[in-house]
């Protein structure tokens, strides 16, 4: 107990008041808190304040004061204690070529999962397809019924008859900017619902699998192969691992809620991901936007406008630079600091 | 770290101090969210006036007018939080804030991943999803921010106490009789002045009627401690008393000495 409140407020009102204006400098960018006689001063008001609360808390009949002290305590701690964890500026090339492979190959077993439950997909879509080409076309295409009356060939045939006329002539920025609109929605729902225990993730990754696989054997069938290649890989090199992704990251989420392999707490599973789950979606949203300008710039060409030679090249290339920069770029860094 | 059922988070710093943040409810954090959502409205449709102009550029402008509504409607609410520390237009009306549950400086990972997953607390519809857990939540956290590790804390604007405010440039009859501000000080505990003391500084605090029961209970007590002659206290309401009181009490002594 303070046998003085007002002597006691008078001897340390000016302390309190020097940490508040400090706390804002450092707010501000304007302190230096490498500097070492600086960050002593600082915790040696912090601490003051956090002694003079201590006195306070057994004193229940001054409860602005308390309420004060508790705002510039915890402001102070805030700010103190957070400085011990990373405090960079967001540098985005940084961002993009090292720290998002390396949270992808920290999470990889949740894209090899993405990956399999979408190739599992795939093969039920195929089946589908296989066993009934009229119905299966008929899931495949349920968003395009106008593509689900006609037989690859036939599509193929209208493609590349319109010869050199450009059908996406002043669409082409539109066009690319919806698709980079649905594809990242597209990726963050794939993320998000991996809240539902993945449970969420899980169905959206099969379901793009079944539609992926029945188009893919529809095309086959039908001796199609080089052109289905030619149109999906410029773009689908980057948009379907992108999808993946964002999977990959819902399956973690998921995992940590499961808390499955693991003795932490709920809420220290969910502090350990939080970081690789943001970089993964935002890392996935960059290269739909990628996948979007090839989809609407170079996908929607074929032959003989667009030979497919160049087409496949120019998307296995593409597929083989991804893979390269997943599992291999950031390396060399994060060797060093292991 | 533990929390209360009265929507108080309570943070144990490594220093040995516990401080405790008020919790921002469901509804005050609803209210924020149509506040937010009108902003939005407001926003897009002023950004129609420039993006009408940007159209006229042909499909340059239309692409780029759909990507600059897409990254508003996603990306707004992020930028806020990340650029006025946890707060949006909303937040910062209601004095709400977002800030980590440990008590630590909000993370942009956070801030991402809270608003992304904003799409499931949505569903089925109207947020009903991560308002029955917010609901439910000891910390009022819907799912987002149980992910994110963060909660929705209502700003607390608070000043110490203005005791020297209370008690500066006020005429204290008392002055006039140093012999009986002396016995008064002999005679005053530690314990009523304190109270005397806070009396005043919670003046604002208390409503008219109780304000008034409680001066006259405090004055009618120090009168009868120190009987000042009667032209000293003639015409001194109550609260005029027990601030001489505390004035005498509290004055340092040189002050005195001197005045």
């Amino acid at each position: 107990m303070i046998a003085d409140l007002k002597t006691f407020i008078e001897r340390e009102k000016p302390h309190w008041e020097e940490l508040e204006q400090e706390l804002r400098r450092v707010r501000e960018g304007l302190a230096d808190m490498s500097d070492l006689v600086y960050s002593r001063k600082l915790l040696s008001l912090f601490q003051r304040a956090s002694s003079d609360l201590a006195r306070i808390q057994g004193y229940s009949a001054e409860p602005e004061l308390k309420s004060y002290l508790e705002t510039l305590v915890g402001s102070g701690y805030a700010e103190i204690h957070s400085s011990t964890h990373s405090s960079r500026r967001f540098e985005p090339f940084r961002w993009f070529f090292r720290t998002f492979p390396q949270a992808f190959r920290r999470q990889v077993w949740g894209f090899w999962l993405s990956f399999w439950l979408t190739i599992a997909g795939m093969a039920l879509g195929a089946i589908i397809v296989a066993v009934d080409p009229t119905e299966g076309r008929e899931v495949a295409f349920g968003a395009f019924p106008d593509h689900a009356a006609t037989t690859p060939s036939q599509r193929v045939a209208a493609e590349e008859g319109a010869g050199k006329h450009d059908r996406l002539a002043g669409h082409k920025a539109t066009f690319a900017a919806q698709l980079m609109q649905n594809n990242i929605s597209v990726t963050f729902r794939a993320f998000a619902f991996g809240i539902l225990f993945g449970l969420g993730t899980i169905v959206l990754l099969f379901y793009n699998g079944v539609i992926l696989g029945g188009i893919s054997l529809d095309y086959i069938m039908d001796g199609q192969l080089v052109f289905l290649l030619g149109w999906l890989l410029p773009h689908g090199s980057f948009e379907i691992p992108a999808i993946l992704i964002g999977g990959q990251a819902g399956l973690v989420l998921g995992r940590a809620l499961i808390g499955w392999g693991t003795s932490h707490s709920l809420r220290t599973r969910f502090r350990k991901i939080v970081p690789d789950m943001a970089t993964l979606a935002g890392g996935a949203s960059v290269m739909l936007i990628w996948a979007g300008i090839n989809e609407s710039f170079f996908s929607q060409y074929h032959a003989p406008v667009l030979p497919y030679w160049i087409k496949i090249t120019y998307g296995t290339l593409e597929l083989v630079a991804l893979f390269w920069f997943l599992f291999r770029c950031g390396r060399s860094q994060e060797e060093r600091s292991v | 770290m533990k929390e209360d059922r009265v929507s108080m988070l309570n943070i144990a710093t490594p220093e040995g101090v516990t401080f405790s943040v008020p919790l921002a409810g469901p509804f005050l954090r609803s209210a924020a969210y149509f506040i937010d959502l009108f902003a939005l409205l407001a926003a897009l449709k002023i950004l129609g006036y420039f993006t009408g102009f940007l159209q006229l550029l042909g499909d340059a402008g239309i692409g780029l007018t759909i990507l600059i509504q897409f990254a508003l409607m996603e990306g707004a609410r992020m930028a806020c939080e990340l650029f006025w520390r946890g707060q949006t237009p909303g937040k910062k009306l209601l004095g709400l804030r977002v800030m980590d549950e440990r008590g630590l400086k909000l993370r942009p990972s956070q801030v991402v991943v809270r608003n992304l997953l904003r799409f499931v607390d949505m569903l089925p519809f109207f947020y009903a999803l991560g308002g029955a857990v917010c609901l439910f939540n000891s910390r009022s956290q819907r799912l987002g921010d149980l992910a994110a590790g963060t909660v929705v804390v209502r700003s607390v604007k608070s000043s110490p106490p203005d005791v020297e405010g209370i008690l500066a440039g006020k005429f204290n009859s008392f002055r006039e009789h140093p012999h009986l501000e002396a016995r008064l000080r002999q005679k005053v505990t530690a314990e009523e002045a304190q109270l005397a003391l806070h009396a005043l500084v919670r003046r604002e605090e208390l409503n008219p009627a109780a304000r008034v029961r409680l001066y006259e209970g405090l004055a009618s007590m120090f009168r009868e401690k120190v009987k000042f002659p009667e032209e000293t206290v003639f015409g001194l309401s109550d609260e005029q008393y027990v601030r001489n009181v505390v004035e005498t009490v509290f004055r340092k002594r040189d002050v005195g000495r001197s005045a």
